[in-house]
């Protein structure tokens, strides 16, 4: 079991934010009425994708220096389920816009700003799919992959900030920070970053085992 | 050694499971007011919608060691 606590850890985390996440008091401001619950629920899917993507192009750079293949598999499946978190970070932004702002995809930047970042990591996908030769596939999509983070950072975090928007966090509306969130909400929010990304890595090394299992005899 | 402690953890999670079907049971029942029947029945049904969430995330977690335990399994198979 001791190699098991972090995944229980999760689950526990987890268990406590869907039940303080409903249920906590929150301020009711403006147009968002109690769907400023869903902070505890999609910031944190961004949060996994980060963090997902960071150990995607980590792997890739410790690929570059030194050809190993596991790093290659390493890369790949973190960059999946990174994906797979932007999707629902996306959807769930997407649903949340619908009723706040009026439009589920509005011409807001961070919005169409991100779903180009996606797209990229798709691209990152699909480009795997179509190199057959396993060398080659690893080397390309390593250096595609150092490109598609160099994108994804000021394409999702610095682009936005610097223009008009209504999502928190751009140059007109402030976005979460120590001084504009309720101090009842952190008491969820930082345990839902931690909880969450904690399920991720569970999800990633499962792929990661997965993907090892399938590939053995190359690695042996 | 790590089988049995995840046994234990699926048997708890279905109790927790099976003890929020008990109060599931007890709302359509509409008899008597348990502190259960209060709380699900308080401030606009919000803790159902509680209830209902965690069965989800319960069941995905049990899937998702499921399916650990399955990988652990071939991994072994292969080592032998």
């Amino acid at each position: 079991m001791g190699k098991h606590w972090w995944k229980a850890l999760a689950v526990i985390i987890l268990v406590y934010v869907i039940i303080a996440g409903f249920t906590i008091e929150i301020p009711i401001i403006g147009t968002n009425g109690q769907s400023s619950r869903g902070l505890f629920f999609h910031v944190p899917m961004w949060i996994c994708m980060y963090t997902m993507f960071t150990i995607s192009v980590v792997n890739s750079l410790l690929y570059l220096s030194k050809y190993d293949l596991r790093r290659d598999a390493y890369a790949s499946a973190a960059a999946s389920v990174g994906v797979f978190y932007g999707i629902l970070g996306f959807a769930t932004g997407t649903l949340w816009a619908t009723y706040t702002w009026g439009g589920s995809f509005t011409r807001d930047p961070k919005q169409m700003l991100t779903a180009v970042a996606l797209m990229i990591y798709m691209a990152y996908l699909v480009l795997r799919l179509s190199i057959p030769d396993i060398d080659k596939r690893a080397r390309i999509s390593a250096v595609f992959n150092i490109f598609a983070f160099a994108l994804l950072i000021p394409l999702t975090y610095i682009i936005p900030r610097m223009v008009d928007s209504l999502h928190p966090g751009s140059a007109t509306t402030p976005g979460f920070a120590s001084s504009d969130t309720d101090n009842h909400m952190k008491w969820v929010l930082y345990p839902a970053f931690l909880g969450w990304t904690l399920l991720s890595v569970w999800i990633y090394t499962l792929l990661v085992r997965y993907k090892k299992l399938e590939l053995k005899n190359i690695f042996k | 050694m790590i089988n049995k402690a995840f046994s234990f953890c699926c048997t708890c999670m279905l109790l927790l499971i099976s003890l929020f079907a008990n109060a599931q049971e007890n709302q359509n029942q509409n008899t008597e007011t348990g502190p259960v029947n209060e709380l699900f029945r308080s401030n606009g049904k919000i803790y159902v919608i509680v209830g209902v969430l965690l069965i989800i995330f319960i069941g995905i977690v049990i899937f998702l060691i499921a399916l650990d335990r399955k990988i652990s399994k071939l991994e072994q198979r292969e080592k032998n």
